[in-house]
């Protein structure tokens, strides 16, 4: 596949190999992620992978006790929740993912602004398996 | 801003709604005729059907809830409607509510003169974990739902960022939703129209009628806080912060404002209409605001050429109970920040300054997501109208505006109704 091509299909194949990348246009300068084929800032340049960083802020957070069939088959559920939220890269854009190293039975010890680190998580087996981004958070 | 104007007045002349709630063996189809007999019915000076032109059919997943897809042109055939034009209208749960705006803008046009407006949703069919699963689909399915969020916590999310900024509290978003059961109790078609205090006493009931141990709690607050009576489904919305699993129907009856005195002495006008989406929330500036909401609310105002002050009440889309006081400070009820509060002092009661979600909202009438929109103008209708019974607003409700909601905000679509 030509690397010029953005789709989720490229960006997941560069999750499998640890890489948290999104695009970046060539003309005004906005960054993407997830990946874009077209700037919806300027509608002028052409796109570009950039490798982000690794590193954000937790913005919005929740645990969940009753997940999608997707979550409960990979082992969670009302004894078992999990943390999912939305984390600001730093000097980046802003992303969807689930939450590590936080106790998500006790969410209210979980807060927003708490420092995390992108992490790859793999999930499912064969040909079904995906690696997700995920957050860690800090050491506390 | 630029201030759009409706080439044509558009009038609501009838309205009509199924019940809302569980109901095994009915189909939307069912439902829908369910609504349009009540629609027929509040028609003042009666309404032959073959005067209706069009048909704009909100619904969000009859696909997957019913395996049914072309769902408009089946309710124009169960309604005795074709050959007219059929339209379904799918905006996830904001469904209704563009239809509704479909419907007004086929009537401005010029090209109709009465219009049916519907809104259709079966949802019980399926196992909850499914119906999640269904929901889910108005989400982004490549970067959100993957990841493991779901509708209530998409909400939750934006509930944490709330209480971060401005020091809401669950408790907060409790009071919400007891304000709307207190509601929905009043509320003949509602699903859930038990105010709390009544659920309370029949669960004590239900365990004593099965010899099992008597749950105690000091309060509404106490019980809202017992996990096992209101168990956390994405923290911090629990189960009484969450609208239930629906069926219903809702239909609503549109004219030209010039032919509105040839069916009611008493129409209810369609003053202003606003429509915006967004992307995802984890590319939004603002999580604790939908700007769709208040870009579709601010077109609506200037339409109307009215301020939040004058609005006499409102229906909002309260989903999940953060949702709602979201709604209230979107639509320029309260300034950011201060819905929480404003709910909280019960400002937004049904006897308070601005009263929010007479009906109890979709957290107690039920929210079947694609009658959701349509639903909610029905109220509006009734208690402008003065025909809304035991949960009568008192005062003259000149101005009422409803606020509907797709997904996480992603579509919203807001209208402003008079009474002259």
């Amino acid at each position: 596949m030509s690397d010029a091509v953005f789709t989720e299909s490229a960006y997941t194949g560069k999750l499998n190999e640890h890489k948290l990348m999104g695009t970046r246009c060539t003309s005004c300068g906005s960054l993407f992620l997830p990946p874009r084929p077209m700037c919806a800032d300027c509608y002028d340049g052409s796109m570009e992978w950039v490798e982000l960083p690794t590193t954000g802020t937790i913005e919005a957070f929740t645990s969940v006790f009753i997940g999608p069939t997707a979550m409960i088959e990979a082992g969670y559920d009302r004894k078992n929740p999990y943390c999912v939220g939305i984390v600001k890269l730093d000097e980046g854009p802003a992303i969807s993912a689930q939450i590590l190293g936080v106790d998500p039975t006790h969410p209210e010890s979980i807060n927003v602004g708490t420092k995390v680190k992108a992490t790859f998580v793999e999930r499912g087996d064969g040909e079904g398996q995906r690696t997700f981004l995920a957050f860690q958070a800090d050491d506390a | 801003m630029t201030v759009r104007k409706l080439n044509r007045g558009v009038a609501i002349v009838g309205a009509g709604m199924s019940n809302f709630g569980a109901f095994p063996g009915k189909t939307t189809r069912d439902l829908f005729v369910e609504a349009f007999q009540g629609m027929r019915a509040s028609v003042d000076k009666g309404l032959d059907p073959n005067d209706i032109e069009a048909l704009y059919i909100g619904n969000f997943s009859s696909d997957v809830f019913e395996s049914q897809g072309h769902t408009a042109a089946i309710m124009a055939d169960w309604s005795g409607l074709t050959p007219r034009p059929a339209t379904r209208v799918e905006d996830a749960c904001a469904s209704s509510g563009v239809a509704l705006r479909d419907g007004i803008l086929g009537i401005a046009s010029g090209i109709y003169d009465m219009v049916l407006v519907g809104g259709i949703e079966k949802m019980t069919n399926l196992p909850t974990e499914r119906v999640t699963d269904t929901l889910a689909i108005a989400g982004d399915m490549l970067y959100e739902i993957p990841v493991g969020f779901t509708f209530p916590g998409f909400y939750a999310a934006m509930a944490t960022a709330y209480m971060n900024r401005y020091g809401a509290t669950p408790e907060t978003f409790m009071k919400v939703g007891l304000k709307n059961h207190n509601n929905g109790a009043l509320n003949p078609t509602a699903q859930y129209g038990s105010t709390i205090t009544q659920v309370m006493e029949k669960k004590i009931e239900r365990a004593e009628a099965k010899g099992r141990p008597i749950p105690q709690w000091d309060d509404e607050m106490d019980f809202l806080h017992d996990s096992r009576a209101n168990p956390i489904i994405a923290w911090p919305m629990r189960l009484y912060d969450c609208s239930p699993i629906s069926d219903g129907a809702a239909a609503i009856l549109l004219v030209a404002e010039d032919l509105a005195s040839s069916f009611t002495d008493d129409p209810i006008i369609i003053s202003g209409t606003g429509q915006a989406s967004d992307r995802a929330m984890h590319d939004r500036e603002d999580l604790t605001t939908l700007s769709a909401a208040a870009l579709a609310s601010q077109q609506a105002y200037a339409m109307a050429g009215v301020t939040p002050d004058d609005i006499k009440l409102a229906e909002v889309h309260d989903c999940f109970t953060i949702a709602e006081v979201i709604a209230t400070e979107d639509i320029g009820f309260f300034p950011a920040g201060q819905g929480g509060k404003a709910a909280e002092e019960g400002r937004t009661a049904r006897d308070g300054e601005k009263p929010i979600n007479t009906s109890g909202g979709l957290k107690s009438k039920g929210h079947p997501v694609g009658a959701s929109g349509a639903g909610q103008v029905v109220e509006i209708w009734k208690q402008m109208r003065g025909e809304a019974g035991e949960r009568q607003v008192e005062g003259t409700l000149d101005l009422g505006l409803t606020h509907n909601v797709g997904a996480a905000g992603q579509t919203c679509v807001v209208h402003i109704f008079e009474r002259k």
